[in-house]
């Protein structure tokens, strides 16, 4: 670990900052749908839209009206990118003349872009057209992020509003999301990214005839080893910039390239590094200005806010530190750091980024449901690899996902307030509404569905050595790790891999695929009804026996229930994989 | 019911043809008006206006008269058709073999900087360590008939430093290294 490691985490954090409040009170009157700058140019196409859909821009609905309409919308978008990825050899913007997808692949892929998850279990310069890129997947990137903003915009109208039936229009939400918020910053942020290096173009792969020729010496299933002269390099291109943007800034992560973010075509230098993680975070640390400015505490925002970044700084500093050593296969190696070089575990990560920004990036992304990776986690050591698996098992509630983070972060919030009724004997009361019964058994079955998905899959895909156990690059505990982080990543709608699994059989196609679909569309149900259950409750007035969800009090309390839900839940499981795994390295075991 | 079933083709078209072909092209279009070498992947040309490469992609060196890359995952290696890491986890065996061969290959009786023996993320990366740099120096000097000293400044020339002074790490890019190279001593 170095000084300039620590500054560069410290200056994240700084920006992050000062961006956060203004980010917040934008988005506020986006969702109020008060006056913004960007209002000449977008209430036309705002007018325009809803005219030529026949959305009435004033309806109201009622959560169970604002769920149908969520699920409608995500399964025709879904049947879209289903067909695109099946014609893409007869539709345009095709120049390497890819086939059509196949269909396990190509249902797995439309449900991981659908649930904001962008898990790939194919490798997309050699699968996936232009097109298929552009108008089967980038576009989920800004449907599945507004769908993602739209909830929690709504969920955050059910705490606020009084005695009311309604939680707002889908339609007009997602509207505002795309024009106002995700539409504009993609634009400028593309430009940005294209600027220190990301390509942009619709040109056929090149073919550069390499400096150096390189002897390749395969053994063939013969026995006999055959030589090949490479002296070309195939090089891929793409209409990448644009999708990077809203891939980054949407919390998607379903690169264009397969070793997305560490490709140097998708993050070139270290400032494109800094404006991805950035982005990231961007979005979710805003609706915590977002939250406290509609709720009329601005104070209780920040409150989250601060939870947030505690258990960010936490997963960070663990992260760099495991890194920074290298593992006993590197010991003959010089690893130690020195301003030459960054040292540590090299494994499975980039020169430009060294361990600092390898590891920072790592945490965020997995905090956040983004997914992008600039190294391999697979690589990682035991305990490094831990955070970002650990990040995801808390339910990427730190900033979280584009409104998947804000929602899921409430639902802690609402179980922290029970538990402070409880340990004082009162009904708990939180923003003026009393937390009863039906509120915290949907809280609960939110937070039960998600560990029963990840571990039910798991459990099986361990017992079965045909089609679980044989897609394994690793064996050993890493196996189970590995195992263990795809159903995490797919429950969690993450989409960062420990990608030596190979996912692209009929088994993981099929049940990664139904764990994205359960972990997005089955947690929001009882999501939505508490919300729609808070707006039709009275307010009452706080008084001597509220507990207070603006103090550092409620922040530390709250920061306990998630590390203590989280750690009942899945401690076990990751005893007996990435614990296991460090404590046979120290031993000097491989497998 | 059906009224959102309607609503929710129209919508799904509407916003797909805006944002899945409007927004591409229109950043398509401003990205080669501002910055057409960037947008098209910085392709470097020979004399014979061939492409020979990409500033920004790594391509694989064994030979003991070139600077060295890192070991690569992408399909054979360096393979920008391909992208990839190992991604052999810490306790593997076969990252560890792979280690001890790459290790054999590079040394030069001092412990092999770490990166020199590790594959990048991407399996495609441009770079290496100043450290890494610095350690063949003596190897290709020798291979080349050159001082030690002359090698030794043309890698301290071609450093990159931290962006901006703080971001990322500083880092020496191969292909270029070993193109200044050629130009200073060809290959034979």
């Amino acid at each position: 670990m170095t000084t300039n490691g620590w500054l560069q985490i410290a200056l994240y954090f700084l920006v992050l900052l000062a961006l956060t409040k203004p980010m917040g009170s934008y988005l506020t009157l986006v969702f109020d749908r008060r006056r913004t700058w960007l209002d000449p140019v977008l209430n036309p196409i705002e007018r325009v839209v809803y005219r030529l859909t026949g959305i009435d821009a004033d309806e109201e609905m009622r959560w169970t009206q604002y769920l149908a309409a969520m699920l409608i919308f995500s399964a025709a978008t879904l049947l879209l990118t289903y067909i695109v990825e099946r014609a893409q050899a007869v539709l345009p913007f095709n120049p390497q003349h890819l086939p059509g997808v196949e269909p396990w692949l190509a249902w797995n892929t439309a449900v991981s872009f659908t649930t904001n998850t962008n898990w790939q279990a194919y490798t997309p310069e050699t699968t996936m057209s232009y097109f298929t890129q552009m108008f089967g997947l980038a576009t989920h990137n800004f449907w599945s992020a507004a769908v993602g903003l739209a909830l929690a915009v709504a969920f955050i109208r059910g705490i606020s509003r009084r005695e009311m039936k309604t939680l707002g229009s889908f339609w007009v939400d997602m509207t505002r999301g795309i024009l106002w918020v995700l539409a504009p910053i993609s634009i400028v942020f593309a430009l940005a990214l294209v600027s220190q290096g990301v390509v942009q173009n619709l040109r056929s792969y090149d073919t550069a005839k390499v400096v150096e020729a390189q002897k390749s010496t395969t053994t063939g299933a013969d026995g006999k080893s055959s030589t090949t002269i490479i002296s070309t390099q195939t090089i891929a291109q793409g209409p990448v910039a644009s999708q990077e943007a809203i891939k980054m800034l949407g919390t998607n992560g379903g690169g264009f390239f397969n070793a997305n973010s560490a490709h140097p075509f998708e993050n070139p230098t270290p400032f494109s590094n800094f404006l991805q993680m950035l982005s990231i975070f961007l979005i979710p640390a805003g609706l915590t200005v977002m939250l406290g400015q509609m709720t009329s505490s601005p104070k209780h925002g920040w409150a989250v806010f601060a939870a947030m970044a505690i258990l960010w700084f936490g997963g960070v500093a663990a992260c760099y530190w495991a890194e920074s050593h290298a593992t006993p296969v590197l010991a003959a190696t010089s690893s130690q750091v020195s301003p030459l070089q960054s040292g540590g575990n090299m494994e499975g990560k980039e020169t430009r980024f060294g361990i600092a920004n390898s590891t920072l990036f790592a945490t965020i992304t997995t905090d956040a449901s983004c997914g992008a990776v600039n190294a391999m986690h697979d690589s990682f050591t035991p305990l490094g690899g831990m955070i970002p698996m650990v990040n995801i098992l808390l339910g990427e509630i730190v900033f979280g996902g584009v409104g998947a983070g804000m929602y899921g972060m409430l639902i802690f919030v609402i179980v922290a307030v029970f538990i402070a009724g409880l340990m004082v004997g009162r009904t708990p009361e939180y923003l003026g509404k009393k937390i009863e019964a039906y509120d915290i058994q949907m809280a609960m079955l939110y937070l039960l569905i998600f560990p029963l998905i990840i571990k039910g899959f798991t459990a099986i895909a361990v017992l079965a050595p045909t089609f679980g156990l044989s897609s394994l690059t690793n064996h050993g505990p890493h196996g189970l790790s590995e195992i263990l982080y795809a159903y995490t990543s797919a429950t969690g709608n993450n989409g960062s891999a420990f990608a030596g699994l190979n996912a692209n059989t009929h088994w993981y196609n099929a049940s990664l695929g139904v764990a994205m679909f359960a972990g997005r569309f089955l947690m929001l149900i009882p999501m939505l009804a508490i919300a729609g259950n808070l707006a039709a409750k009275k307010s009452v007035p706080a008084t001597a026996g509220t507990f207070p969800v603006t103090t550092p009090l409620f922040t530390t309390l709250l920061t306990g229930v998630i590390l203590i839900v989280g750690a009942l839940t899945f401690f076990p499981v990751l005893s007996l994989g990435p614990v296991l795994e460090h404590l046979l390295m120290r031993a000097g075991q491989s497998f | 019911m059906k009224k959102h079933i309607i609503t929710s083709l129209l919508y799904t078209a509407i916003t797909a043809v805006l944002l899945g072909v409007v927004y591409p092209l229109v950043v398509t279009g401003i990205a080669h008006l501002a910055f057409a070498d960037k947008a098209s992947g910085q392709l470097i040309h020979n004399a014979n206006g061939e492409v020979v490469g990409s500033k920004l992609i790594g391509q694989a060196f064994t030979g003991a008269n070139y600077f060295h890359s890192r070991p690569s995952a992408a399909g054979t290696g360096y393979d920008a058709g391909a992208s990839s890491g190992s991604n052999l986890g810490p306790t593997s065996k076969a990252l560890g073999d792979r280690v001890t061969a790459s290790i054999a290959t590079e040394t030069n009786g001092t412990p092999v900087p770490v990166d020199l023996v590790t594959a990048s993320a991407s399996g495609l990366d441009p770079d290496v360590s100043p450290a890494a740099a610095f350690y063949q120096v003596a190897r290709v000097a020798k291979e080349r008939r050159l001082s030690e000293d002359a090698v030794r400044q043309l890698v301290a020339d071609n450093i990159t430093p931290r962006q901006f002074g703080i971001l990322g790490e500083p880092r020496v890019n191969v292909l270029n290294l070993n193109m200044k190279l050629d130009l200073m001593a060809p290959a034979k």
